[in-house]
């Protein structure tokens, strides 16, 4: 059974990293995680974004919060990405596998993917 | 929404919403039933406000005008011939005791209930977005019962390290998966 001492050991190996934690949140991904999100299959989405950026390494850079309806709800799941100094990019109909590659093209690769944003698929 | 999970998720993002600090989120199988309950120390409503709540027209959220997350869970519960009833308390005039009781009956059997599905996502998925509300997490079988509680973490890992911290999720993930493991077997 996993134990309380396996989360203690936990704790003491992340204490001395707190400090450094919080240095930089440059890019913030956000999940649309309202019933129109959850029903379009927001919670795969989200999952891939937490794991690919602990997975990655991306975690020091990047934080993955929710949000609720973001008010386009044919489109969801819907996701943005906030970058300092950017114009925020709004990813709509996503998939956990989407999620991969704007992790990998975008969050890692610095280039927002265009066909999967909300400008492209509307048009 | 085809499983379970799903729901009890939007559920207890009403009670995150509610700006609740302390969810207890329940689900238990006795017999033929299934009994999900969601008790918040949120914002509450008014005696008004949950008799509107069964109607898809009744939100008070701003992007959109209808609601659904209730009146689905409603609709799933009256299918499987069981029921919903929500008890609340409103701040304005509870301010001590203020909060919401959401209580929903199904068929666990019947055959227009759903799979229940990745309960383990929809823990965790709460538990990335809010690590600072305590959620208490029950699900109790006739096999056994899994058992999750934020504050039990908390008080292990103390006020710097965030449960929402990806080593500690994957602890949480890891305990929650043998607790089902275990009632699984039996
Ligand atoms: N636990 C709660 N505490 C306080 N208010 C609640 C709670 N649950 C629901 N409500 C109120 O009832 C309304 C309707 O809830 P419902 O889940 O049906 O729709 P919604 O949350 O507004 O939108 P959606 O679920 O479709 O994203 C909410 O807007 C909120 O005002
Ligand atoms: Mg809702």
């Amino acid at each position: 059974m996993k134990s309380l001492e396996e989360l203690m050991a936990i704790r003491d190996k992340m204490q001395d990293k707190v400090a450094v934690r919080h240095a930089s949140d440059d890019i913030r991904v956000v999940v649309g995680m309202a019933t129109c999100g959850i029903a379009a299959g927001a919670r795969p989405v989200l999952n891939a974004f937490v794991e690919g950026v602990a997975n990655e390494g991306l975690a020091e850079r990047v934080t993955v919060t929710q949000t609720g309806c973001i008010g386009i709800c044919q489109y969801e799941p819907i996701v943005e990405v906030y970058e300092k100094d950017k114009e925020k990019v709004t990813y709509v109909k996503m998939t956990a596998e989407k999620a991969k590659e704007v992790i990998e093209r975008h969050l890692k690769g610095g280039k927002p993917i265009t066909e999967y944003t909300i400008g492209k698929v509307i048009s | 929404m085809e499983e379970f999970s799903l729901y009890v998720l939007d559920i207890t993002m009403n009670s995150v919403r509610a700006g609740a600090d302390k969810i207890e989120i329940k689900l238990e199988e006795q017999g033929d039933t299934l009994t999900f309950t969601v008790t918040d120390n949120g914002c509450g409503m008014s005696p008004e406000t949950v008799k509107k709540l069964s109607d898809p027209f009744f939100t008070t959220r701003k992007t959109r005008s209808v609601g659904l997350g209730v009146p689905f869970l409603k609709m799933l519960a009256e299918q499987t011939e069981g029921s919903l009833t929500i008890e609340s308390k409103e701040e304005a005039t509870h301010p001590d005791d203020h909060g919401t009781k959401l209580t929903a009956v199904f068929g666990y059997h019947h055959i227009d209930f759903i799979p229940l599905g990745n309960m383990i996502d929809t823990v965790m998925t709460l538990i990335q977005g809010y690590p600072d509300i305590d959620f208490t997490y029950d699900h109790i079988t006739p096999r056994g019962t899994v058992h999750l509680s934020c504050e039990e973490l908390r008080a292990v890992l103390g006020e710097d390290i965030s449960l929402a911290s990806y080593e500690v999720l994957e602890w949480i993930r890891g305990y929650l998966t043998e607790g089902y493991e275990e009632i699984d077997q039996k």
